[in-house]
């Protein structure tokens, strides 16, 4: 197929060079406003640092902080997934108690900012439940593999119970997000679906399972996508109750180095990194699925 | 087609009466269907021919009267309900195949959900059916990859799987194009010539005149007019399905 060369007119030339000249002005301002010494060489052993006794690098703060964001992430995705999911099948049943219950949930969740959500669940709820859950007397009891393995999922041993705390109510916050996504693609699935469904035989369950839902989440991957990736980023708001993940980590050295552009930089390309490769993987999915799809 | 309909009667109606809020759709309703009968439910858009069958499998529900299918009444149980739509099969206007699964998948899914039917199994019985309906070498393909009349012959099919009573159609051939009508038209036939027991709403009334052994004419939610097709076509009594018919016809 013979494709002709996108010319573009000349409204597109005279904008690119007013965005271009906006830039640079602005990065000039910055430069002689700002006053400021960059000194990049700190962060490299923030990243690894030469341990002496084992004769090699070891991961430093930094990166120590990006293992318990990435863990955090896909802690909170996976039970946000399960708790989201069961309240957008909730929210669309024809039953009036669980349709209330989701929706008194998720509009309790949807009206409140994240931090005073986050404080309320830690200092009232989760020195409640969390001793219930019995973290502490587990890791005592256990043996050093077990606490190796359970470390390797969860981080430090010591800051376990506030780790729980912070995935537990990210996890509570998106679950009210991901509810109304996966919502939307439930009552996208046309009518006729179910009628077929019903025609065959099967049950409420079976309906739901074998062809409501692979077809509601098909249609709604790149939302929960979306959501995902705001989910990372969001992880950062744990830092407020002492989990020592990046943004945390940041902090503390952007504070005592004093070096504050220099690792805030960085830590935001650590965050897109992540976040970005979270979206190809999002799409690589999108496309399979598209796959068997009109 | 010889008349095969035993004595049995399978389906009862009497009196339903079918209101969506305020409209009322169904009126009066007295319809018998013995077993191995074929009925055709004809009549103009909004006369209530779909609605009728669709109380048969309960997709609507009626608020007066009664439905009797094998002698168990319909009512509002759900475990009975979903018992009964597995005797009875449905083959929608727009196909509903389920676009997820391959044709095998979409045929075995309700032997081996709902009568706990296993795999080896299910498939061999998926792809009888799929050879009875001549599409056998599109089991592994996905329903957008088919014709409109291969998947509503598929969608037959996945009906059939469940060894249905009786089989409902709901103006199947009426989003195909011309040239695909006459082979699920065909293998409707072929399925008349097995004994099934057949209720078809549809405006194909070459397809009624071979295979009906009863028409129905259906007007604003009443059942107008009743008979063998000989006497339907020939001796229209009722003013209403004369003009009808004259529409239809004069195709």
């Amino acid at each position: 197929m013979f494709m002709k060369r996108p010319r573009l007119p000349l409204v597109d030339y005279i904008i690119f060079a007013a965005v271009f000249a906006g830039v640079a002005y602005v990065g000039y301002r910055v430069e002689t406003v700002l006053i400021y010494k960059w000194d990049w060489s700190v962060i490299p052993n923030y990243l690894f640092r030469w341990d002496e006794g084992r004769g090699s690098f070891v991961p430093n703060l930094l990166i120590k902080g990006l293992a318990t964001t990435i863990r955090i992430a896909i802690w909170t995705m996976i039970v946000a997934s399960i708790i989201g999911t069961i309240l957008g099948i909730a929210r669309t049943s024809d039953r009036l108690f669980p349709r209330l219950v989701s929706w008194a949930y998720v509009e309790f969740i949807r009206n409140i900012p994240p931090v005073p959500f986050l404080f309320l669940f830690y200092f009232f709820i989760a020195s409640q439940i969390i001793p219930l859950l019995g973290i502490d007397e587990a890791i005592h009891g256990a043996s050093p593999e077990t606490l190796a393995i359970a470390e390797f999922f969860f981080g430090p041993a010591n800051l376990m119970t506030n780790f729980a705390a912070g995935m537990i109510s990210l996890s509570m916050m998106s679950a009210a997000y991901i509810a109304e996504i996966i919502r939307a693609g439930i009552q996208a699935v046309p009518k006729g679906q179910r009628e077929a469904g019903q025609s065959i035989g099967l049950s409420h369950i079976q309906l739901l399972r074998y062809v409501v839902l692979p077809q509601a989440i098909a249609r709604v991957v790149p939302p929960l996508a979306g959501q995902f990736i705001t989910l990372i980023k969001d992880s950062s708001l744990v830092a407020l109750i002492s989990i020592q993940e990046l943004s945390f980590m940041a902090m503390e050295i952007a504070i005592s180095e004093q070096r504050f552009f220099e690792v805030w930089i960085v830590t935001g390309a650590m965050y897109f990194i992540v976040c970005y490769a979270c979206a190809l993987m999002f799409g690589q999915l999108e496309r399979r699925i598209g796959v068997h799809r009109r | 087609m010889t008349n095969r309909a035993s004595g049995e009667t399978v389906i009862v109606m009497t009196g339903v009466n079918k209101w969506f809020d305020d409209f009322h759709v169904l009126k009066d309703i007295d319809f018998n269907v013995r077993r191995g009968e074929r009925v055709v439910v004809c009549g103009a858009s909004g006369s209530g021919k779909s609605t009728l069958i669709r109380c048969i499998n309960r997709l609507e529900d009626h608020q007066a009267g009664s439905i009797v299918f094998n002698g168990v009444e319909l009512g509002a149980e759900t475990k009975q309900t979903a018992s009964i739509r597995a005797e009875v099969g449905m083959v929608f206007q727009q196909f509903n195949l389920f676009p997820h699964l391959t044709v095998l998948e979409n045929c075995t899914l309700g032997p081996m959900k709902v009568r706990g039917v296993g795999r080896a199994e299910a498939n061999q019985l998926a792809m009888d059916y799929l050879e009875k309906v001549h599409i056998p070498e599109q089991g592994e393909k996905y329903p957008s990859q088919l014709s409109g009349g291969q998947q509503q012959r598929a969608a037959i099919a996945r009906s059939l799987c469940m060894r249905p009573e009786v089989m409902l159609f709901d103006e199947p051939t009426s989003s195909l194009d011309p040239e695909m009508i006459k082979e699920v038209l065909d293998v409707m036939i072929e399925l008349a010539e097995t004994g099934m027991t057949m209720i078809c709403v549809t405006h194909e009334m070459g397809f009624a005149r071979t295979v009906a052994d009863k028409m129905i004419f259906m007007d604003e939610g009443r059942i107008i007019e009743e008979g063998p097709p000989e006497e339907f076509f020939a001796n229209t009594k009722n003013d209403r399905t004369k003009l009808f018919l004259g529409q239809i016809l004069s195709h």
